[in-house]
């Protein structure tokens, strides 16, 4: 444990939280505002750093930008301040600077304690930012846990309808996940010869916990730590959480819940799930796919029915994030033969669900804004209105429903080609989730955005500049990644082979 | 040498011309939307010149495979984008180009003042460019791709006129549905991958084409990659995307809504290429097929099923688009009957003459609509005084559509007839039967179909177009209490308002000229392109369809030349009679007819209900099945639990806690970080107890 310290990543992670602070100096709304937006700017430029400085060659280190020190030597904690990234958090760093700065320019209206907003949504950057880069499982924990706080006060005090029971609910939920997982870290600390949080440690050697008499049987660390994950991820059974607070939230807070805040549980998933426990994962592959595939299914089935357009893209997300467990799932072909098609497929998910989500809930802020109701039977004719955010809104449900040359195509087929490999049937059902989110998503555009023009809706404009802007940035994301995906699969790749690896030498 | 570069440049630049009009034309010269016509229309007619090109250097040196791009790379198989060029997709992107390039000549006519002139444009030049790149792709998961993308073209151009809710309903439908068949074509995509290591073992690709067609070959050595019943379901799977794409039963409810865009689109899309693309996915995997008489058998079916049903829906339709509309998907079916009869170079030669006589049927019915205003033929009537040009070209393309000698239809259909005589050697001998049967029945209702249309459209008395309609939609409530029972069109005031009113005249000369081209094609390309008997005009004996073959035979790993069955006196006679008599029968009831209002096949009764209720199907899709069974019921009980079983669990458990909690309430400040070093440390708790008990 040699000290190192780069210096970018906790530039990145604090820079902010920061920023946050010294807002609070400030005065006058407009100032505040400007100031955010610079602050999150500044971040997206340090996050695109960490993406593009990433060295992908065979021979460069797997994890790279290290910050390290011991943190709490004394007390028999030995828990360090360990920051770096690997080629699978890389890119959610960029993702996660994405989103802030999207979710920061998408409250350019919010008027009520607006010092108060964007101090907690610039801490939620931070949050994120924070759980994406620690590989001490401790540190990770406190991150996880930090971004409760401002995630809560947004949703409660900025948030529309019953916002105090989603925001309670979303607490509950993940707090008792949380519960789960800090047991599971602890029980990992204390097993004799361990004695560590450093993730890199744990997973490095592969068999020190493996060849340890752990204090808990590893199959139960396993679900332990999955439970954690799955409520944030959500899964089914575990995701009623989510449509309520992605509904009540505000539109900035909806694009980070969506866009980030979900991939810390599938990040958790393959960090340290399949990271740590590669023969746990292996063994209980199949209750991946399992739960993949009835979250898939049942989440779109559920999702055309509804008539809020906040609703129906949350229940959506349930349906993607089945995905995810259905890409991990992948590991559980016969003995030796696992690609890193589907993991990948699971890390590409992540990644393009953000920027899909993202947009889509951008998109539906502004038809709130303008229209004043999110009810899909009211809604209807808006196309030949506001045709930049009709056209943003189209990208992004394509790129939902999985249209080649958009971002989702790529990451849905590796998920599938590679589940395919381990469970061909339960794939072939989650195939057909292609078509009920054809169905969703092309019923939700044409009832909301096509149609006879309405009367009431005559005045209604399109996006100004600063609306068009974080729209216009993940359109760019969803079509470049659809159309050049090596990008991102390139480095998903360096940090999943290893795991590929430990998994078939098992 | 067949050119890379140049291959390339025939799908960039449609492509280069839809990012231009997206990126620039729209946004900021929208004042202009000429630029964007003139945009589309000079990356075409390179494309054209190009793919003419190509098909030259095809013919001398057969063909070439590139490997341009390593897009993905995953356990052993590459995804590889490139280009595939063979005599097949030589022909392709002849036809694509040039009838697209006609089309929009046309376009520039018939959408002149739509306000969303750039926009169409940008589709357009969208379409075309996935269209060639379909047919161009090297790769299953590259052809995918652009599959897709020609299903978004389509969707984005059956929606056009967006604020008509009929046209985003249909756009809707076309997607979804064939999304349905594209569920199969892409599970056959994970049966490749799932057999990559098999692949690679024999030093193969599984997702490239050529490798694909060599796996399926029986080996001497022993057993073929893909054989048994798998490659039976994997070329099902295929099939099922095609069937999607080319309107086959079970999925061909779309494509008559499909109508509602813009008429060239129609031409374009809905009848001269898109929908060839099923056809073409089938003819691309032919190798496959070829394998498993099973799948073949599915093909021939199906397709003769799809020919005679559609033919016989399209007897009653009232909506001249319509009718063109079942008559694709009927001919569509010949196509793929001859696809799975074996007659590969019959399927492709006939997909091309159809591509050039449908598409000049779909402009004629354009330009009748530019005059009379509406699509409804029962408005019609008498516009050969009128519109002399359209009468003339539109009389051609149907009689080609009949199969009258010489006219392009009759060399490509009686080939299909002359395989379905023949049959599949492969075949139980009541499938052979049931095919031929249905094809030349089929002949029979194409000719009457077709002739009533011409009948209803261009003689008799004109019946007022447009406004007589209006008056007739909108006028005392007693009218409407009874029911059209032609319920088959309701696209009746559709497109019929977008030219305003009636005006009797011919279409201009930007209209009409892409007709007269298409018309020539119409008469020549069946014979010239296609000698049966001696080489003509230079032009060898069988030419297309014995460049197609050999294509194939190369492919499969034959050598020389693919054997192709000589003109039939015998079957030409019983085609022509087929025809013939459909034709007359329709002049009968058509010519001979008192009342010039009342539809005559109205005799029928309950059969004529039957079919201008299309048989039902659309009642049983989409009021039965999905609104009705899956809609209120399936989803709205999965909506149901979810609100009350799984999320009620979870406030139950939430009721419980709170009532627990007033009653140590006090001990709590109610901060959440309390809360959470509460629930922490009772997880140490929980580990000491097991630190305590082992």
């Amino acid at each position: 444990m040699s000290p190192e310290f780069n210096g970018l990543l906790t530039a990145t992670v604090f820079l902010p939280a920061v920023g946050a602070v010294l807002l609070l100096l400030l005065r006058g709304n407009r100032v505040i505002r400007g100031a955010a937006v610079a602050i999150a700017v500044a971040d997206l430029v340090l996050a695109l750093f960490v993406f593009a400085l990433f060295e992908r060659g065979a021979d460069a280190a797997r994890f790279q930008f290290v910050d390290q020190f011991a943190w709490i030597p004394d007390v028999g904690l030995k828990a360090s301040y360990l920051l770096a990234v690997d080629g699978l958090s890389a890119p959610l760093v960029a993702l996660t600077g994405l989103l802030g700065l999207s979710a920061v320019l998408a409250s350019w209206r919010v008027s009520t304690r607006v010092k108060e907003y964007f101090f907690w949504l610039l801490l939620l950057q931070t949050a994120v930012m924070g759980v994406f880069t620690a590989l001490d499982l401790l540190l990770f924990f406190l991150f996880w846990e930090l971004e409760l706080v401002p995630m809560y006060m947004l949703i409660s005090i900025w948030g529309t309808g019953r916002k105090e029971y989603s925001a309670m609910k979303f607490l509950i939920f993940t707090i008792l996940g949380s519960a789960f997982m800090l047991v599971a870290i602890v029980a990992v600390f204390l097993t004799p010869g361990v004695g560590t949080f450093n993730l890199i440690e744990l997973s490095a050697t592969g068999g020190v916990l493996a060849s340890a008499a752990t204090l808990l049987p590893l199959s139960w660390l396993f679900w332990l730590f999955f439970v954690g994950f799955a409520v944030k991820l959500p899964t089914w059974p575990l995701h009623t959480w989510l449509p309520d607070a992605h509904t009540d939230a505000p539109t900035a807070a909806s694009v980070m819940l969506a866009g980030v805040l979900l991939k810390m549980g599938g990040y958790g998933l393959l960090r340290v799930n399949v990271g740590l426990f590669p023969e746990q994962s292996w063994e209980f592959a199949w209750v991946l796919v399992a739960l993949g595939v009835i979250s898939v299914l049942y989440g779109a089935v559920v999702t055309i029915r509804q008539t809020d357009l906040k609703r129906l893209i949350a229940y959506s997300s349930v349906s993607h994030m089945g995905l995810v467990l259905l890409g991990i799932g992948s590991v559980g072909v016969a003995g030796g033969t696992l690609t890193a098609t589907g993991l990948s497929g699971a890390a590409m998910q992540l990644f393009t669900h953000g920027t899909i989500t993202g947009l889509l809930f951008l998109a539906v802020g502004l038809v709130y804004e303008k229209a004043h109701t999110r009810y899909i039977p009211d809604l209807g004719g808006l196309a030949g209105r506001m045709p930049f955010v009709a056209a943003a809104m189209l990208i992004a449900g394509l790129a939902s429903l999985g249209l080649p040359g958009l971002s989702g195509f790529v990451s849905e087929l590796l998920v599938f080609l590679g589940a395919y490999r381990a469970y061909d049937w339960p794939t072939v059902l989650a195939v057909l989730g292609i078509v009920l989110a054809a169905g969703y998503i092309l019923w939700m555009m044409e009832r909301t955005f096509f149609g006879a023009r309405r009367e009431r809706f005559a005045d209604i404009t399109d996006a100004s500049l600063v609306e068009a802007a974080p729209l216009a940035l993940m359109v760019i994301c969803i079509i470049g990644i659809g159309v050049y995906p090596a990008l991102l699969t390139d480095m998903f790749d360096t940090a999943l082979e290893p795991m590929v690896r430990a998994i078939n030498g098992g | 040498m067949v050119n890379e570069a140049l291959v390339w440049a025939i799908f960039l630049l449609p492509l280069g011309s839809f990012v231009l009009i997206a990126l620039v034309i729209r946004p900021f010269l929208n004042r202009w939307p000429l630029l964007a016509a003139l945009s589309t229309i000079a990356a075409l007619t390179a494309s054209t010149v190009l793919a003419a090109i190509t098909l030259r250097s095809v013919i001398v040196h057969h063909g070439a495979v590139f490997l341009s791009w390593d897009w993905l790379s995953y356990g052993g198989a590459t995804i590889q984008m490139g280009l595939l060029v063979d005599p097949l997709t030589a022909v392709m992107l002849v036809v694509v180009t040039s009838v697209s390039l006609l089309i929009q000549i046309y376009s520039v006519g018939y959408m002149d003042g739509d306000p969303g002139l750039a926009r169409y444009f940008a589709y357009m030049s969208l379409f075309t460019a996935s269209m060639l790149g379909l047919t161009l792709s090297s790769n299953i998961v590259q052809l995918y791709a652009f599959w897709e993308l020609v299903g978004v073209s389509s969707y984005l151009l059956i929606g056009f006129w967006h604020d008509r809710p009929s046209a985003a309903a249909a756009a809707k439908k076309a997607f979804i549905v064939t999304r349905i068949g594209d569920v199969g074509f892409l599970i056959a995509i994970l049966y490749l991958f799932f057999k990559a290591d098999d692949f690679a073992a024999v030093g193969l690709n599984a997702f490239h084409i050529p490798d694909i067609w060599q796996a399926a070959q029986p080996v001497a050595a022993g057993a073929a990659v893909l054989g048994g019943a798998a490659l039976t379901w994997m070329a099902l799977g295929i099939f099922a995307g095609a069937a999607g794409k080319s309107g086959q039963f079970p999925l061909h409810a779309w494509l008559p809504d499909a109508m509602e865009g813009p008429t060239p689109v129609s031409a374009l899309i809905h009848a001269a290429t898109m929908v060839a693309a099923g056809v073409f996915l089938v003819a691309r995997f032919f190798p496959v097929f070829q394998q498993s008489v099973e799948a073949m058998a599915v093909v021939a079916l199906i397709g003769a099923f799809t020919a005679l049903m559609a033919a016989t829906m399209g007897l009653v339709m009232n909506d001249i688009k319509r009718v063109m509309a079942y008559s694709t998907v009927s001919q569509l079916g010949y196509m793929m009957a001859a696809l799975g009869l074996g007659a590969y170079h019959a399927a492709i030669f006939h997909l091309v003459t159809h591509a050039v006589f449908k598409a000049l049927l779909f402009l004629g019915a354009g330009s009748v609509n530019h005059a009379s205003g509406t699509f409804d033929m029962t408005y019609m009537g008498g516009l050969r005084k009128y519109m002399p040009a359209t009468y003339i070209l539109v009389m051609i393309a149907s009689l080609s559509l009949i199969g009258i000698i010489p006219l392009a239809g009759f060399w490509s259909k009686d080939e299909i007839l002359l395989a379905a005589f023949d049959g599949n050697a492969g075949f139980a001998d009541w499938i052979n039967i049931v095919t031929f049967v249905g094809l030349i029945a089929g002949v029979v209702f194409t000719a009457f179909y077709t002739v009533r249309m011409v009948m209803l459209t261009f003689y008799g008395e004109f019946k007022g177009g447009v406004d007589q309609e209006n008056a007739d939609l909108h006028p005392q409530p007693a009218a409407s209490a009874q029911p059209h029972a032609d319920a088959g069109d309701d696209a009746h005031d559709e497109e019929g308002g977008h030219h305003g009113g009636v005006h009797l005249a011919e279409s201009p000369l930007v209209m009409v000229a892409p007709m007269a081209v298409l018309g020539l094609g119409a008469v020549v390309i069946g014979y010239v392109i296609n000698p049966q008997w001696i080489n003509f005009l230079g032009v060898p004996i069988h030419w297309v369809t014995g460049f197609v073959a050999d294509g194939l035979h190369v492919a499969t790993g034959g050598e020389g030349h693919a054997k192709l069955p000589d003109f039939d006196w015998q079957m030409a006679g019983i085609s022509t009679a087929a025809a013939v008599a459909g034709a007359l029968a329709g002049l009968a009831v058509y010519g001979l007819r008192r009342d010039p209002v009342r539809e005559p096949l109205r005799i029928l009764g309950p059969l004529y209900v039957l079919l201008s209720q299309k048989y039902y199907i659309d009642v049983l899709y989409e009021n039965l099945i999905v609104r009705r069974s899956f809609y209120r019921v399936f989803a709205a009980l999965a909506n149901w639990l979810d609100r009350r079983l799984v999320d009620g669990v979870v406030d139950l458990v939430g009721w419980f806690f709170r009532n627990i909690g007033s009653a140590v309430a006090r001990l709590q400040s109610g901060q959440v970080q309390a809360y959470g070093t509460a629930i922490a440390l009772g997880s140490l708790l929980i580990i000491l107890g097991f630190l305590l008990a082992s």
